[in-house]
């Protein structure tokens, strides 16, 4: 029973978090005393349902109790003082603060808020973990490297910020609504990339991010059916998800994309990925994050890596490169003009990327014209190049994959 | 209403400012009217090279921090939010740098009795 119950508290956490608090701010107007009553809520549902069963809608219960506790909590008059309210949007309805069916889905402007361009990208993604997410303190600042001490200051002058220069918590208009749109799914792409191919950190706190940043994008693309960038990066996630499996061998070596075993690849993820992006290709020109789906799941879909159609992986790189010219972009498309006009071309466009500067450090330009020289023979300079991309990085699994392509 | 600074950096200084920049920010107060805010003051600089400042005591001819963009003007601006008081700001002429909003912890003006 008490397993049972600890469970439906930790399903409810993960699933229920983000919407309660949301609900819990428009009580109290203060990010702190809402997360304070949020976290009490789920204290009391662990006695609660350990006495009285789980509620059939375990997320209208937290909400309701967690609204409550709020209301206590501002009864008291600890915060009304001390703190600066939160901004609601304008044209606000007031709901009835008990009764939960009638309490509106307040996640969006949630993430809004912990998304906003007035704050750090650092600040955002901490944000974004702790407060959307639920993730504790310590926790996040695992995942990120720094000290618990370190991360909480952050997310305190992050939150200080929020309500000191009033960001509101609100959605934003539809002419700003694009650009926000993209800030909150950069910074869930950003959870992925750190949990997929962090340089270090443990493997069970980068699985964490990763499951946290595919449940996020779904959570976006519900409430942002209309937005196709929304359903690309769910798009892009699900196909790396897929192969996430067989990026890695059972030592934890790297394995290139060729020598991956494309039957443990996931397929029911593939098919779901592959039909958000032709469904959100219908309905307008892609941005940035379909692109690089739909390129993904050519990839994904591809028998081989000869039998991949390269021919198209190019043309959406050169959308890519032409809507968001950045030098990454410009490195992966290198790839693929390896495979459709050879390495000599795509030589020519890695090092002219190199003389560019702008990836200077980034260990993958070495270790990308380290393979293109190889394949053109040229072993001595592949070598120097391998050499170079091994000393960028710190990833043990990219260390001994790197080792090893200088040994063969 | 909540109150910002917004602080008019420039790498061109005041005095050189093209004439079509010079009438748009004359214009900016009725345009932020237009908005839904509103400019409760303004403040022009002269050119960095007239400051003085004073540290610890000590003199010294020139602005306080050096930067390559020139704190040409401050101006203080009442909007409903974060949001709405950049949108505004955004409408501040500039020709090569930017603007900074900063909310106000305080804004006063002394009167003589």
């Amino acid at each position: 029973m008490s397993a049972y119950v600890e469970q439906a508290v930790a399903d409810a956490h993960r699933r229920e978090w983000a919407y309660v608090l949301a609900a819990t701010v428009r009580v109290t107007r203060d990010l702190d005393t809402a997360e304070e009553a949020v976290q009490d809520a789920y204290v009391r549902a662990l006695e609660t349902w350990a006495r009285d069963g789980v509620p059939g809608s375990p997320g209208a219960w937290l909400t309701t109790v967690a609204r409550r506790l709020a209301l206590n909590l501002l009864r008291r008059g600890r915060t009304l003082e001390a703190k600066l309210p939160l901004l609601l949007g304008q044209a606000e309805d007031e709901t009835e603060p008990d009764a939960a069916d009638a309490i509106p889905d307040d996640r969006l402007r949630l993430v809004f808020t912990c998304c906003h361009p007035a704050l750090a990208r650092e600040a955002q993604v901490a944000l974004t973990l702790r407060l959307v997410c639920g993730v504790a303190t310590a926790d996040v600042a695992h995942a990120f490297l720094v000290s618990e001490s370190t991360m909480a200051a952050r997310i305190t002058r992050a939150k200080k910020k929020i309500a000191a220069a009033r960001i509101p918590y609100a959605v934003p208009t539809a002419d700003e609504l694009p650009a926000r749109v993209d800030a909150a799914l950069t910074v869930i792409h950003l959870l992925y990339t750190t949990g997929h191919t962090a340089h270090t950190g443990d493997l069970l706190v980068r699985d964490e991010l990763t499951r946290r940043a595919l449940d996020l994008a779904r959570m976006l693309r519900l409430l942002l059916p209309a937005e196709r960038e929304a359903a690309g990066l769910l798009a892009l996630l699900l196909v790396h998800e897929a192969r996430r499996a067989t990026r890695t061998d059972p030592a934890g070596r790297m394995v290139r994309l060729a020598e991956q075993d494309r039957e443990a690849w996931d397929g029911e993820r593939i098919a779901e990925a592959d039909g958000l992006i032709v469904a959100a290709l219908e309905t307008g020109p892609p941005g940035r994050f379909l692109l690089q789906a739909a390129i993904a799941a050519l990839h994904a879909q591809a028998p081989s890596l000869e039998d991949t159609d390269w021919s198209q992986i190019l043309t959406l790189y050169d959308e890519l490169l032409r809507i968001w010219p950045s030098p990454v972009v410009a490195l992966n498309r290198a790839v693929a003009v390896a495979m459709v006009d050879g390495p000599e071309a795509a030589l020519a466009a890695v090092e002219e990327l190199e003389r560019d500067g702008r990836l200077a450090g980034y260990r993958y330009l070495p270790s990308t014209k380290a393979d293109l020289l190889h394949r053109l023979g040229r072993d001595g300079e592949a070598a120097a190049a391998y050499q170079e991309a091994l000393e960028l990085t710190d990833n043990a699994a990219e260390r001994e994959f790197l080792e090893g392509r200088l040994q063969a | 209403m909540a109150q910002y600074a917004v602080m008019i950096f420039e790498r061109v200084a005041p005095a050189d400012l093209p004439p079509e920049v010079m009438q748009g920010h004359m214009d900016l107060p009725a345009r932020i009217a237009e908005h839904g805010g509103r400019i409760v003051a303004g403040l022009g600089l002269e050119h960095p090279d007239t400051a003085t400042s004073i540290r610890d005591d000590a003199i010294t001819d020139g602005p306080f921090i050096e930067t390559k963009e020139i704190l040409g003007g401050v101006y203080v601006l009442e909007a409903r939010d974060l949001d709405h008081a950049l949108a505004l700001a955004r409408m501040t002429p500039i020709v090569d740098g930017g603007v900074e909003v900063r909310p106000l912890s305080g804004f006063q003006i002394v009167e003589d009795d």
